[in-house]
């Protein structure tokens, strides 16, 4: 296959996915093969890319010009294919577990949930293969409103107000920042069409860079520095499918990625470096680790607790394209990948909790290892792997960043990183070790209730779809090289 | 040679098919008529733009009788582009007006319907067309004095007493021109608008041209409903009947906007209107008060019609504010957001017809949970309403890119501002109505309402796809824009 038409095929498929899902939502089992089906062709559609993109190629796709010098166009470079890979392939496992999830949960509107989900994947791709700012632009918004029916999928008051204020903020200072950035730059540099080195070398002023450069960081809002965070905790409404897939993968990392690759191919590493606010951003960044994991450990709602560690995760990202150094750039984007595989296995364990026992408050999962002790464990090493300790993929991330920021000379980060660790095991080991070694608490609600059948495991899909991501941190760490390989050819010239 | 009276053609055509309505009464004929008519105007509307952009303006004098004594017809790219929006709109409209109109009227008054129709279309066609300044009063009042009696049409008693009010202000407004016209006749014994140009900066410094220039101001800036002389126009839009009000704010705000831009760059070419008396400082401002007020009240409107008609005020401002800034990126953000905006708004206004025509009010009650019983006209009020916001792939993210850009290259970052608050308020209003529509649930002992007929959807999503399709594609509209504005500017050919 021509590699411009698989770089078009990967944003047709999920598209296509999400109308058949539509037209079959009469049949659940159909409509979840559906499901399946496209997220495995798009899988492979993405390895195909990868092996070309491996071997040093860059393939290209234009599909349409919008305006004179102004285009919808595709490029595949090293970023975006591990971002592409890392998404698609948590797809296949998230649908599998969705499957479980939503009939377990007997949720409503379950043939929306799909077809909204096909197509949030679908603009994720077009996020991660974009070839300039606005194509960029056209699927961080088309992933915004793709996302909104999720979020609001019970359609409850609260979950309206959630999506209320995730639309807002997302969309808010994505028109009020970015877009006024993106529009600013293409004055100043003529181009939008990412480029290695940058394109704003030498045409813009030193103040103008800073300036530009604060706009895209708040701009992003889905990269989540604080004070942009709100819509994070309050989209944690939506079903658990929904937070770990979207939630901690697609729609987040989709924030932190636009501004690792602004960071690399608009500005270039030497500007961020040289640019006055830089150094602002990483204070910033630093402060979103540190509160963030502070207000996780006062959330006693599971997810909660988990979205705010993500919070302060996605900085991590952010520190990184600020601190500017090849370490730093490089850590981030392996953060992403493993950030991505630990914190999903988190949240599909805290969903088949939910199914199982209904139980959404980490004070009343005492003792939930021993009725539940596959999901138990495989929480703890997703905590390990988020913590960073070895042997599990997390590992890699951190100590990149820690290089990046000596790199950088800003030893005070490394500091924060170490003190984040500490703030993770704070807010994350007490659930396994309290599930594992405390004594259920006798009067729980479910205990009560005589009709209720006693806790069990989760359902099987959920099982299997905790399996697969757990393994994944497992396998990051010791097969990261293929990885590393891949990203220094974004940022080694 | 039929192409070379095309210029009178497209005026005279549906200005003999209005009282041929009357004569033939029978509503079915009358429509006929009417749709014979508008799709004939269309047709050469887009023969004679293609012939401006072959060949140049079109000068075609009335009668055989020669420019400065006789009338003289000129079309210039501007005039013709004017045209094809109005035209098309007209012929979009007819085949959906067929059911609205009998749903909304008095049955043994739909042919008086048709006959105003016609007649307003054959006065805004002719305000495109003419070259003389006096000749385009007297359309000016054809237009306004045809779209009294339609919105009087409606069986609303209230409509009554709106279009009395709309008649006061329109004609102090028609006043006000013609006081105008009178004071440059005195001044420079001409009415011809090329031959008043090469006049003028004679007299340019004498207060009687001043005072001209004002009361022209002033009496276009009513017809456009510029804020602060914008009261007639929300109440005319919500008692009109849905077609009417599809009709004018799709096109009669818009000649308006482009009489103003007539006066100013065809008129006054030759004077220094913006810099040496205030225009821009005063247009810019109430642009901007307008943008912005304008928004935050449709924010808080129950009625749609009512919320759409305070937007399209915003709207306006959006158009005058690309004009003041009187740069070639300014007047084209201007003039293409005429077109954008007749197509969006159009859509708009079609979609709350089609909930009209099966609920008779569109208001936020009644169109609670609506997206499940009328998805076809709800998901174009989305286009519609995503467009409005300026999302990227409609019609409404070209016009803010253009505007946007105008103000960075102008240096004027206030207007950025505004522009992008004007852009959040629109979020706020467009998603109260979605959000309501689509995912409220349908309340209990809501009428079951069947989807709009087919000739009253077919019309609106041929608007709602136009959004898109020029969103994608703006090559052509921007380029036929550019081409105007560098016209309109003097440095084009």
């Amino acid at each position: 296959m021509n590699p411009a038409t698989a770089i078009l095929a990967c944003i047709a498929v999920p598209v296509v996915g999400a109308l058949l899902v539509t037209l079959t939502g009469r049949w659940p089992n159909v409509r979840e093969s559906v499901t399946l089906l496209s997220a495995a062709t798009l899988f492979a559609l993405v390895l195909f890319l990868f092996r070309g993109v491996a071997a040093g190629a860059r393939p290209e796709a234009l599909v349409a010009e919008m305006m004179p010098g102004l285009s919808i166009a595709f490029a595949v470079e090293p970023l975006g294919m591990l971002f592409a890979l890392v998404a698609s392939f948590l797809w296949i496992v998230t649908s599998i577990y969705s499957i479980g999830y939503m009939r377990g949960h007997h949720e409503i509107n379950q043939t929306r949930f799909y077809a909204c989900f096909a197509l949030a994947l679908g603009s994720t791709m077009g996020v991660a293969f974009a070839g300039n700012l606005l194509t960029l632009f056209v699927f961080y918004e088309a992933l915004t409103l793709s996302t909104y029916p999720l979020v609001i999928h019970s359609g409850t008051d609260e979950a309206r107000r959630a999506g209320r204020l995730y639309l807002g903020m997302l969309l808010g200072t994505s028109i009020a920042f970015q877009l006024v950035a993106i529009i600013w730059t293409g004055w100043l540099a003529g181009t939008l069409t990412f480029t290695p080195g940058g394109i704003l070398s030498g045409k813009a002023s030193g103040a103008t860079v800073a300036i530009l450069l604060v706009l895209y960081v708040f701009g992003i809002a889905k990269a989540a520095v604080m004070p942009f965070h709100r819509w994070l905790p309050a989209a944690m409404v939506a079903p658990t499918p929904v937070s770990a897939l979207l939630h901690a993968v697609a729609v987040v990392k989709a924030g932190v990625f636009a501004v690792l690759k602004i960071t690399v191919y608009v500005f270039g590493l030497d500007a961020v470096r040289e640019a006055a606010s830089s150094e602002w951003l990483q204070y910033a960044a630093a402060a979103t680790i540190v509160i963030a994991s502070l207000v996780a450990l006062t959330k006693d709602n599971l997810k909660a607790r988990l979205a705010y560690s993500t919070v302060s995760q996605l900085s991590y990202i952010v520190l990184g394209a600020m601190l500017a150094t090849t370490w730093g750039v490089v850590g981030g984007a392996i953060h992403l990948a493993a950030h991505a595989f630990g914190k999903i296995t988190l949240f599909y364990c805290a969903g088949a909790i939910a199914v199982a026992s209904h139980k959404t408050e980490v004070s009343q999962l005492r003792g939930i290892g021993r009725v539940m002790p596959l999901t138990t464990f495989a929480f703890f090493v997703g905590s390990l792997s988020v913590i960073g300790l070895p042997p599990l993929g997390g590992l890699w991330g951190k100590w990149f960043l820690a290089l990046g920021a000596l790199e950088a000379d800003q030893a005070i980060m490394v500091a924060v990183l170490m003190a984040s660790s500490l703030l993770n095991v704070a807010y994350l080991m007490p659930i396994p070790i309290r599930g594992f070694f405390a004594r259920a608490d006798g009067s729980a609600e479910g205990d009560k209730d005589p009709d209720r059948p006693p806790i069990a495991e989760a359902p099987i899909p959920c099982l299997v779809a905790i399996s697969v991501s757990t393994l994944g941190c497992v396998a990051l760490f010791f097969y990261a090289g293929p990885m590393f390989d891949l990203l220094r050819g974004a940022v080694v010239p | 040679m039929i192409g070379g009276h095309l210029p009178v053609l497209l005026v005279v055509l549906p200005l003999m098919a209005a009282p041929v309505c009357v004569v033939v009464r029978r509503p079915a004929w009358a429509w006929t008529v009417a749709a014979l008519a508008s799709w004939g105007a269309f047709v050469a509307a887009l023969g004679l733009l293609l012939q401006v952009l072959e060949g140049g303006p079109i000068s075609y004098p009335i009668g055989g009788w020669a420019a400065p004594w006789g009338i003289e017809y000129r079309l210039d790219l501007v005039g013709a582009f004017v045209a094809v929006i109005v035209s098309a709109i007209g012929g979009i409209v007819v085949p959906y007006a067929r059911s609205s109109i009998e749903r909304e009227v008095a049955a043994d008054r739909i042919y008086l319907f048709y006959c105003m129709y016609l007649l307003c279309l054959a006065g805004l066609l002719g305000i495109a067309a003419t070259g003389d300044a006096f000749n385009l009063f007297v359309f000016l009042e054809i237009s306004a004095l045809s779209s009294y009696v339609m919105i009087a049409l409606a069986q609303d008693r209230r409509a009554l007493t709106v279009a009395y009010r709309y008649l006061i202000m329109g004609t102090i407004g028609a006043t006000f021109y013609l006081i105008g016209v009178g004071l440059m006749y005195m001044m420079t014994g001409t009415l011809n608008m090329a031959d008043l140009a090469a006049r003028l900066p004679e007299v340019a410094e004498t207060r009687t041209i001043l005072a001209a220039l004002a009361f022209l101001t002033v009496g276009i800036c009513l017809k456009l409903a510029l804020f602060p002389l914008h009261l007639w126009l929300p109440n005319a839009y919500t008692y009109a009947p849905s077609v009417v009000t599809a009709f004018l704010a799709a096109t009669a705000t818009k000649v308006a906007v482009y009489v103003l831009i007539r006066v100013y760059f065809t008129i006054f070419a030759n004077v220094d209107v913006f810099e040496a008396m205030f225009l821009r400082e005063v247009l810019m401002a109430l642009a901007v008060v307008a943008m912005l007020s304008a928004s935050a009240i449709a924010v808080f409107q129950t009625n749609i019609k009512r919320m759409l008609a305070y937007s399209s005020l915003a709207q306006i401002g959006y158009m005058v504010l690309g004009m003041s800034f009187a740069t070639l990126t300014g007047l084209t953000g201007g003039i293409i957001h005429l077109f954008n905006h007749a197509l969006m708004k159009g859509a708009l206004f079609m979609a709350m017809g089609c909930v009209v025509f099966r609920l008779q009010v569109a208001s936020l009650d009644t169109i609670e949970g609506l997206g499940r019983r009328m998805p076809a006209t709800m998901a174009a009020f989305v286009v519609g309403g995503l467009s409005l916001i300026g999302v990227p792939l409609t019609v409404g993210f070209v016009s803010k890119w253009t505007l946007v850009l105008a103000a960075i290259e102008a240096n004027m970052w206030p207007i950025v501002v505004a522009i992008v608050g004007s852009s959040l308020l629109a979020i706020a209003y467009v998603w109260r109505v979605v959000e309501t529509g689509f995912f409220r649930p349908t309340p209990e002992g809501a009428p079951a309402v069947a989807e709009a007929p087919l000739s009253m959807l077919i019309p609106t999503w041929l608007l709602a796809g136009a959004c898109v399709w020029f969103g994608i594609d703006a090559r052509t509209t921007l380029s036929v824009a550019r081409q105007s504005a560098a016209f309109l500017l003097g440095s084009g050919p």
